[in-house]
């Protein structure tokens, strides 16, 4: 390691670079380097087996000119992210509502609603999901009892993807606890000096429950956008692994990994990557920005 | 008497509402663990939830796995690597927390807003060249490439949770133990480690979760059979155009829920507390 000899770090300088050196080992070899190395091989042809050849910015021209199927992933994980994330965490702030009113049996209650998060990532969960939403599965079936005859959800490219996003809200649970946390937190005082200003539960929600809690609810929204751009398990296993029906499951990360361990097209899958990354930086850079107007900082709640 | 009447009406209807939802929610996985003990013609046939009749059959064809490699094989499989990221990123995280929370040294601004940024970054940036990297070391089929991340504390989210986590604990302990003649490091194995071990157990758990789920990555790196994973194997049981022995691949699907299920029990307090204070997941 290197030897520092300004008194203002002394020794602790050294002890300091052995105890990160394993991360700085990894930072270097296998992040801050591959990240280098993908940006160039982007901008190459690269199939694995001959070394790469130089095209310049051919890849990311195609990708945005010419690559319909770049474009129909791209809108689907759009599609996908704006409803999910949303509808996720707007069932977890009702049910950690609902179960923040001094209930008995909370303890029982908040380990079921966790559960489908605990198991939900898992390819069985992901298979028996699929199993559901068949033509005779078991929502069709729920349906019927109402008379209404359901299409097979699987099969039909316009309706694969609420499957999907159906799995992705059930585990709303995680987000749920954060909430239910977050709930505690808040002063009662605030709710007993608004009733005695004749306030009603829904200017109440508005006025004090959501500013309270919207740290957060920042913190939730920004985890669960960057998780969800990079959804793959259940597109994988509810799809056929290879996009279909007609695309309908052909998630970005798919077509990536499609792209690149599929084609070894590892050069374009390398462009997908880094446009992935821009896109990702730039709408966590606009919840962070907007954050300002939005976010509510009390004098308790430290900020994140 | 009329008040406390109506208030129990509707404290249990709410109780009524919340466990009916949550019945619905659990409802998939009630389904997965009693259809694996159904005969197969009753699995997709039969409308009521519990079976009717009862076989063990699915275990024990499933447990025979794929082409002559036992599933119980895949389970010690996903067991090593879990085990060992587990390590990994419980020993390296560590250490760069407390480098983080406790020493001074030169560029430390800038080494922890990296780290910082290495959260929030998607995996694929890095994925094409740590194949190849991978692929030069001739490490493709070996776990090398799922485990050695974790030595390496890649998983910076469990660097910040224990540099907050350091922070709450008392520095008048570490200038007690200097007087006493303590070294920085055994400051950190004696008085750090023994109180860190709350956030220690919520990593433990929390990469044993992810990295027995982590599909892509095994299924990226992994392509001879005696290597597979749980997940590995169970999408192998799945054909998703054709014919699946859905009574093994139910039991065996069962199964693979089971350790992470146990875990959660047994360490609920830490999953949920870690949840809460961090928001993971």
């Amino acid at each position: 390691m290197k030897k520092q000899t300004k008194p203002l770090y002394g020794q602790q300088n050294t002890t300091a670079y052995l105890f990160l050196l394993p991360w700085l080992i990894g930072l270097f070899c296998l992040t801050l380097g591959p990240m280098i190395a993908s940006l160039y091989l982007s901008m190459t042809k690269f199939n694995l087996l001959s070394s790469p050849t130089w095209t310049g910015l051919s890849n990311y021209v195609h990708i945005f000119t010419e690559d319909d199927t770049f474009r129909r992933s791209l809108g689907l994980t759009f599609y996908y992210v704006f409803l999910s994330v949303p509808l996720r965490l707007a069932f977890a702030l009702l049910v950690a509502m609902a179960l923040n009113k001094g209930i008995r049996a909370l303890g029982i209650y908040r380990t079921v609603y966790y559960i489908p998060s605990l198991l939900g990532g898992s390819v069985a969960i992901a298979i028996v999901w699929r199993q559901l939403f068949e033509g005779n599965g078991l929502v069709n079936q729920f349906l019927s009892w109402f008379g209404i005859s359901g299409p097979s959800w699987i099969a039909h490219p316009d309706y694969v993807v609420y499957t999907i996003i159906t799995l992705s809200v059930w585990q709303f649970g995680s987000a749920m606890v954060i909430f239910l946390a977050g709930l505690k937190q808040i002063p009662a005082d605030l709710y007993e000096a608004s009733d005695v200003d004749g306030a009603g539960k829904i200017r109440q929600f508005f006025g004090i429950t959501l500013p309270m809690l919207s740290p957060v609810i920042f913190f939730n929204l920004i985890m669960s956008m960057i998780n969800s751009f990079q959804a793959f398990t259940p597109a994988y296993v509810i799809g056929d692994g290879r996009g279909g029906p007609l695309d309908a499951t052909m998630f970005y990360t798919l077509y990536l990994y499609l792209k690149g361990f599929s084609f070894f097209d590892m050069g374009y899958a390398s462009a997908l990557a880094w446009i992935m990354l821009v896109i990702i930086g730039v709408f966590t850079a606009i919840v962070f920005v907007t954050s300002r107007f939005w976010v509510f900082y009390g004098d308790n709640q430290e900020g994140r | 008497m009329h008040m406390p009447i109506k208030r129990q009406l509707v404290q249990a209807g709410r109780h009524a509402a919340i466990i009916l939802f949550g019945l619905l929610m659990l409802y998939p996985v009630l389904w997965l663990i009693l259809s694996s003990f159904k005969p197969n013609h009753l699995i997709f046939t039969s409308g009521s939830l519990f079976p009717t009749s009862f076989t063990l059959e699915h275990y024990i064809n499933g447990w025979k796995g794929l082409q002559g490699i036992s599933f119980g094989r895949f389970f010690g499989n996903s067991v090593l690597i879990s085990v060992m990221s587990v390590l990994g990123n419980v020993i390296s995280c560590s250490l760069a927390a407390f480098a983080f929370s406790r020493l001074k040294f030169r560029f430390k601004g800038l080494w922890f807003s990296m780290m910082l940024i290495t959260i929030m970054l998607p995996y694929h940036v890095t994925l094409v060249p740590q194949y190849i990297l991978y692929n030069e070391l001739q490490w493709i089929n070996t776990y090398f490439p799922l485990i050695l991340p974790k030595w390496l504390a890649q998983d910076s989210f469990f660097i910040l949770l224990m540099v907050q986590f350091i922070r709450g604990i008392p520095r008048e302990l570490d200038e007690s133990a200097t007087i006493d003649g303590c070294g920085q490091s055994q400051i950190f194995f004696r008085i750090v480690v023994p109180l860190l071990v709350p956030a220690l157990i919520t990593t433990a758990i929390f990469t044993f979760l992810w990295s027995w789920d982590d599909f892509f990555s095994q299924m990226i790196y992994l392509s001879k059979i005696d290597l597979f994973t749980v997940q590995l194997g169970i999408r192998s049981l799945f054909d998703p155009s054709g014919q699946s022995d859905w009574g093994a691949l139910l039991a065996m699907s069962t199964l693979s829920l089971l350790p992470v299920t146990i875990i959660f029990l047994l360490f609920q307090r830490y999953f949920l507390e870690g949840i809460a204070t961090t928001g993971m997941k």
